[in-house]
């Protein structure tokens, strides 16, 4: 079984993230760049999948400049067995309609039978692209996966979703997209053997003419970036605990009017 | 009607609209200035539910009803959907950050080849054009964003945009159209419901009890409960408190939990690390409880009290109780 995990590289969430010079991006000078965590989840779910099931690939996709082959690089010593790297300059101010195009054509390219994604990048956190993808592949989608069981023969998934109040657990015949959830697994580090054996391993770089992509315009656009609005600075309340207490609760009641 | 302002609506799944769709349909009306039309696909519409829609400012409500469209399968209800807007042609598709809509309307914006913002916080139209605000990095930044075209596509963010004034005189207006349903290939095999809390759910309560580190272990959570029933609030925890066992992650606040923004949230012994300010800090007041003074919380909180959380959230219990007369 085929296998495709999806992932992006972001800044890490203590990145202090700046506006950069052009308004519509983030400034990278000092940028430390991680896979985004919930993608940790995915790959972690596809090895776990690779060990069940003899003859399973695990092939990790990645769109982004040449930065993002570090990401892939560290796929690669967690344990996927080769890379794909969409690098193509056309790609750089892509929608998440324009970004699940290009990786649809890989997955195509690939012959994938199951697609696994985090469940949001936490750097636009928009969690569009996995639907979007699956859509355009005409495919089954499930978010925010808690659990999966796949059946002997390879045909159909069995993977538990989480919903408000609680989980629904369907079927789905393969192929299929699923995206991760945290709680779904608890993803392993590079071991030094992993880190010395992904230097071996294979990135394969693409670029949007070898998937078959027309230059079409994005249908979303970043217009700009903006600080936050600074919250007005707040008060210590001070006294003893039944002092402050009363007085919280009279702030919230008569200034605030929050309850 | 081509010009319409399309509200997707979210159920509670027994037939009536979740309280969000006051919200959506709200910020509609303000944006539209033409009608404001709710879009409901169901496997079953109660009539008291197509009231409240109207109520709240839905002039039609294209009723969907179907068996098909339970439980919710996104190839399922997307191109349903699609369907329908491909023959009426709105202006607008909003609905809301649930955990179905959040995957419908990304494969809808899919299905039509149009943009798709998940997760607004502001609408505003600038001329011809309709421009989003959305928080990015887990709300360390906002991004304003636009469409090339329409219909645009949009999830708004639960307890951000100003509810509509329900005015119980107008009469529900319910068109059924024909609309033909793809076939399912999900299939449910078994729903396992959580044990009820009996307080509401994080991403959409408006209000917000949170404990972190300070809480000091799972068993500490129940006083924080206590609170949470009398003043009716959800109950959150820090990443710290996650990752310790203490509580499972969907109640997690932050950037790898969720990102709320209550009408009050009261944080408990939690110190207020770069990502978990990134998931709250958009709350509208901000109550901060920690030993330590210089804890970064602090810096955001609209109200402090530096002390022991442990005698501060009982005495704050009761003095709730009071408040409220419980």
């Amino acid at each position: 079984m085929k296998i495709l995990v999806l992932i992006k590289q972001v800044p890490d969430t203590a990145t202090q993230v700046r506006i950069g010079a052009d308004p519509r991006a983030i400034d990278p000078t000092g940028v430390t760049w991680i896979i985004s965590p919930y993608d940790e989840f995915a790959i972690e779910e596809a090895l776990r999948i690779r060990e069940k099931r003899a003859q399973s690939e695990v092939v990790t996709v990645s769109l982004g400049p040449e930065r993002v082959k570090e990401a892939l690089r560290s796929s690669l010593a967690m344990g996927a067995d080769r890379a794909v790297h969409v690098n193509d300059p056309g790609l750089e101010s892509a929608d998440t309609l324009l970004t699940a195009r290009a990786l649809a054509a890989v997955v195509k390219q690939e012959a994938a039978a199951l697609v696994l994604c985090g469940r949001q990048a936490i750097d636009d956190d928009m969690g569009t692209v996995p639907a979007q993808l699956a859509e355009l592949l005409g495919w089954p989608s499930l978010y925010w996966i808690m659990e999966q069981s796949i059946d002997a023969a390879g045909e159909r998934i069995r993977a538990g979703r989480q919903v408000e109040g609680g989980l629904e657990v369907m079927e789905a015949p393969l192929p299929c997209v699923l995206t991760a959830q945290k709680g779904l697994n608890e993803p392993r580090y590079p071991t030094l053997k992993g880190i010395m054996g992904a230097k071996k391993k294979e990135i394969r770089n693409v670029q949007a003419a070898e998937l078959g992509l027309t230059a079409d315009p994005a249908q979303l656009s970043v217009v700009t970036l903006q600080a936050l609005p600074p919250r007005p600075s707040g008060r210590i309340i001070p006294g003893d605990v039944k002092d402050a207490v009363r007085e919280l609760v009279r702030s919230l009641r008569e200034e605030a009017k929050a309850i | 009607m081509a010009n319409a302002f399309w509200c997707v609506v979210e159920d509670d799944r027994q037939g009536a609209p979740k309280k969000v769709m006051a919200e959506v349909l709200g910020e509609a009306a303000r944006l539209s200035g033409g009608p404001v039309e709710a879009v409901w696909l169901t496997d079953r519409a109660e009539a008291e539910g197509a009231k409240q829609l109207a109520a709240w400012g839905a002039g039609k409500i294209w009723l969907l009803e179907n068996a098909a469209f339970a439980p919710y399968r996104g190839e399922v209800w997307a191109g349903a959907l699609a369907a329908l807007a491909t023959r009426e042609q709105p202006r607008a598709i909003l609905g809301a950050v649930t955990t179905r809509q959040r995957e419908l309307l990304a494969r809808l914006a899919a299905r039509l080849g149009v943009g798709f913002s998940a997760d607004t916080v502001a609408l505003a139209l600038e001329g011809d054009s309709l421009v989003a605000t959305r928080p990015v990095y887990a709300g360390k930044l906002l991004a304003k964003v636009t469409w090339a075209r329409t219909p645009w596509v949009a999830t708004l963010r639960p307890n951000v945009f100003k509810p509509a004034e329900a005015d119980p005189a107008r009469e529900p207006v319910v068109e059924r159209p024909s609309v033909a349903i793809p076939d399912a290939t999900l299939q449910l095999a078994e729903r396992r419901e959580e044990v009820s809390t009996g307080l509401p759910e994080l991403s959409e309560a408006e209000l917000v009890v949170s404990g972190g580190r300070g809480m000091k272990g799972p068993e500490n959570f129940v006083i924080l409960e206590q609170l949470a029933s009398v003043i009716g609030a959800a109950v959150g925890a820090s990443r710290a408190a996650v990752d310790a066992g203490w509580r499972p992650h969907r109640f997690q606040i932050g950037q790898t939990g969720r990102t709320i923004s209550p009408k009050l949230y009261l944080g408990f012994g939690i110190s207020g690390a770069i990502q978990h300010l990134a998931g709250m800090r958009t709350s509208k007041i901000i109550v901060a409880v920690n030993k330590d003074p210089e804890a970064p919380i602090f810096k955001i909180a609209d109200y402090g009290i530096v002390g022991d959380l442990f005698e501060v959230v009982p005495a704050l219990t009761d003095e709730f109780k009071k408040l409220l007369g419980k």
